[in-house]
């Protein structure tokens, strides 16, 4: 095992964003807030990437950085977002999304090339506009169609994203669809303007079980038929296990465990990760109780010494408290932020309880193999 | 008043039919005919997709509604109609609810301990402000907080902090049934499994009984003693969580519990979920009835759906 600085996933694909060492605060009455202390990310072309985390851990700060939707209090105080794209003339081209002005992010990305799902699509839909005219609102602005166009494209999408009858609904006001309807407009929408990445903002927690089930299996379905790139932000190991070939695991503005989705299934490292997946309880789950982690995330206004994750970790170790872990690597793919990897780190086996659900978790695995 | 037979159901739903006439031509039939019962001391969960009715029953059940039809008895009294004062009284001391949204169900220009407080000055408990106090500051450790909370506003607080505080709201009334509709759906994992930890001792501790309402069926087997299956205003299947888990009847509760997310990538990766359309599967739920398939387990059915339904 080795300290590495740049953290990556080796894929065949090419990558198209990169976010290196990014680093935001926020300014505040209370005072400075750290909220993304160093992130590396990337994503390659036809993958998918999902980011895990509590609230406030930043990783919804991450991403709005990449669209550009920071608050106005916000500070980026070191790192670059690199997009790779084809631009117009067929050309290749690397920006760095940070440092283009806010206009022409608005008009040449956001959109059109990014596009975004929020989490709750009654509060991401214009409730005095139609569904139809909403969809049809960027491919005016980013595709220069004209209306015929647009409208027959607008109603291929809905017939895309599972809305029967489009030609119906286009005339819809978003208060008289359901929830997943609603979210399948949103989802519409945001695929529009033919997007390189679409990045998934907790797109199911405001829908249940069967609707949940169906819209991923839908953004799955779409992206591979247009070779999308997906970042979902989610706390839900459930959804990241169904759509991920990348999990990233954030904590206190950073990301703690990186790898590929079984090897953080299968062999998590980071105590954070031990602790995610033992708090939600699977369906032979007959514990008296479930085993949460104690405490809550640090309040980032005042910069954690050491280890973030250290006063909620029951396998601190005395370097905990001074010194921050780096990365160490467990696999090509495979990356946790945590002492315990140390050469002269102690022995720590996981909980009982979580190697007693994983090796469950594997031989149903098995059937599959 | 306090001890009541166990046998007997502290909440008995019958036939609960709820609809909201929208105009003249046009009504929402949101809950049609639903019965069951809760007993003292233990947590029905009620699962289904959005739109199946299942808040609209917690809302009705504890009267923000006025049922249209149908009868409901909580501790052998009749809520259904027009509230006596008492009557009244009783629901609303006995019958507490726990929101799903933390932030938008508690008044942000208040205090935690106005907030917590209100109903005990309401309904005159406590003989003084001191001991209104002292009352508050025994709920907020109860629920994990510190009395030096109750200074502070709900922004102050993160999100399972503040769902805390709804706890301890609905707690300080000394409940009998506590209604938790989604109360854990906004919540992260981690915070989930505090608060869900956290109803669990209450329950022991005070014997109160949950109507627990979500769609998180992995949380909600894991919770509750029996569950109800609602599709489209119909109680589909109800049963002992066992007999709903390891024997579902009802194609509905079979595609629910098809699209269970599994924390597997393997399993996760090839599995779909089975499909159920009640348009397309020739289905009527109004000619169905409550068919018992063994212990407590009933489906609704007519008798041919139910032959076909075990069959298989």
């Amino acid at each position: 095992m080795s300290e590495a600085k740049v953290v990556g996933n080796p894929s065949a694909n090419k990558k198209i964003l990169d976010i290196k060492n990014l680093d935001i605060s926020f300014q505040t009455n209370a005072g400075v807030i750290h909220a993304i202390r160093g992130v590396n990310l990337d994503l390659c072309k036809g993958e998918t990437v999902a980011i895990v985390g509590e609230s406030g851990s930043g990783k919804s700060v991450t991403m709005k950085a990449v669209m550009g939707l920071l608050d106005s209090n916000a500070t980026v105080n070191s790192g670059e977002i690199l997009y790779t794209y084809t631009d117009e003339k067929g050309q290749e081209a690397t920006v760095d999304l940070l440092k283009l002005p806010k206009k022409q992010l608005r008009q040449n990305f956001n959109g059109q090339r990014i596009a975004m799902v929020f989490q709750d699509p009654m509060t991401s839909l214009d409730p005095t506009m139609t569904i139809g005219k909403q969809i049809m609102e960027s491919m005016f602005l980013h595709l220069q169609m004209d209306k015929e166009a647009a409208k027959a494209r607008a109603l291929e999408l809905l017939e895309l994203v599972g809305i029967p009858d489009a030609e119906k609904r286009f005339k819809n006001y978003p208060h008289q669809l359901s929830g997943g309807m609603r979210q399948r407009v949103v989802i519409a929408i945001a695929l529009s303007a033919n997007p390189d990445i679409l990045i998934c903002d907790e797109p199911t927690t405001a829908l249940d079980v069967t609707i949940q089930a169906r819209i991923l299996e839908l953004i799955m379905e779409i992206q591979q038929k247009m070779g999308l790139s997906v970042v979902y932000i989610t706390h839900d190991l459930g959804v990241v296990a169904k759509v991920a070939d990348y999990v990233d695991v954030m904590y206190a503005g950073k990301i703690v465990e990186v790898g590929n989705v079984n090897e953080i299934f299968f062999e998590p490292k980071h105590p954070y990760t031990w602790g995610l997946l033992s708090a939600m309880p699977d369906l032979e789950t007959d514990d008296d109780r479930l085993y949460s982690i104690p405490g809550s995330p640090p309040n980032l206004l005042r910069e954690p010494k050491g280890d973030a994750f250290a006063a909620r970790n029951q396998f601190a170790l005395a370097i905990d408290e001074k010194a921050e872990p780096p990365l160490f690597q467990i696999s090509p793919t495979h990356w946790a932020a945590t002492w315990l990897l140390h050469p002269d780190a102690p022995k720590v086996e996981m909980p009982p309880e979580l190697v007693a659900r994983l090796a469950r978790a594997r031989k149903e695995a098995e059937k599959y193999l | 008043m306090s001890e009541i037979n166990l046998k007997e159901p502290l909440l008995q739903v019958q036939n609960l039919v709820q609809h909201f006439p929208i105009s003249r031509s046009f009504t929402v039939k949101a809950v049609n005919g639903v019965s069951f019962y809760i007993r003292p001391g233990e947590t029905y969960g009620l699962v289904g997709e959005s739109g199946s009715g299942k808040t609209t029953i917690g809302r009705s059940v504890i009267r923000l509604y006025n049922p249209t039809g149908g009868q409901m008895l909580f501790q052998g009294q009749d809520i259904t109609g027009k509230l006596d004062g008492k009557t009244r009284e009783m629901l609303r001391k006995d019958m507490q609810m726990i929101f799903q949204d933390p932030m938008a169900s508690l008044n942000p220009r208040k205090k935690v301990e106005d907030i917590i407080g209100e109903g005990l000055e309401i309904h005159h408990i406590g003989a003084s402000k001191q001991e209104r106090q002292a009352l508050i500051g025994d709920m907020l450790k109860k629920v994990g907080l510190s009395p030096e909370h109750a200074a502070r506003y709900p922004h102050q607080f993160s999100g399972g902090q503040r769902q805390r505080v709804g706890i301890a709201r609905a707690l300080i009334m000394n409940p009998k049934l506590i209604i938790a509709d989604e109360c854990i759906s906004a919540l992260d994992v981690s915070i989930q499994a505090q608060v869900v930890n956290l109803m669990k001792d209450i329950q022991e501790e005070t014997h109160c009984a949950y109507l627990f309402i979500a769609h998180d069926l992995s949380m909600v087997k894991y919770i509750s003693d029996r569950i109800g299956v609602l599709h489209l205003g119909y109680m589909v299947e109800s049963g002992t969580k066992e007999e709903i888990f390891s024997n579902p009847v009802h194609p509905y509760t079979k595609s629910l519990l098809s699209a269970i997310p599994h924390p597997n990538p393997e399993v996760e990766k090839r599995r779909k979920a089975i499909t159920y359309d009640y348009a397309s599967s020739g289905l009527d739920y109004a000619a169905g009835t409550e068919h018992n398939v063994g212990g407590t387990h009933t489906v609704l059915g007519t008798d041919e759906d139910i032959r076909r339904w075990q069959k298989q």
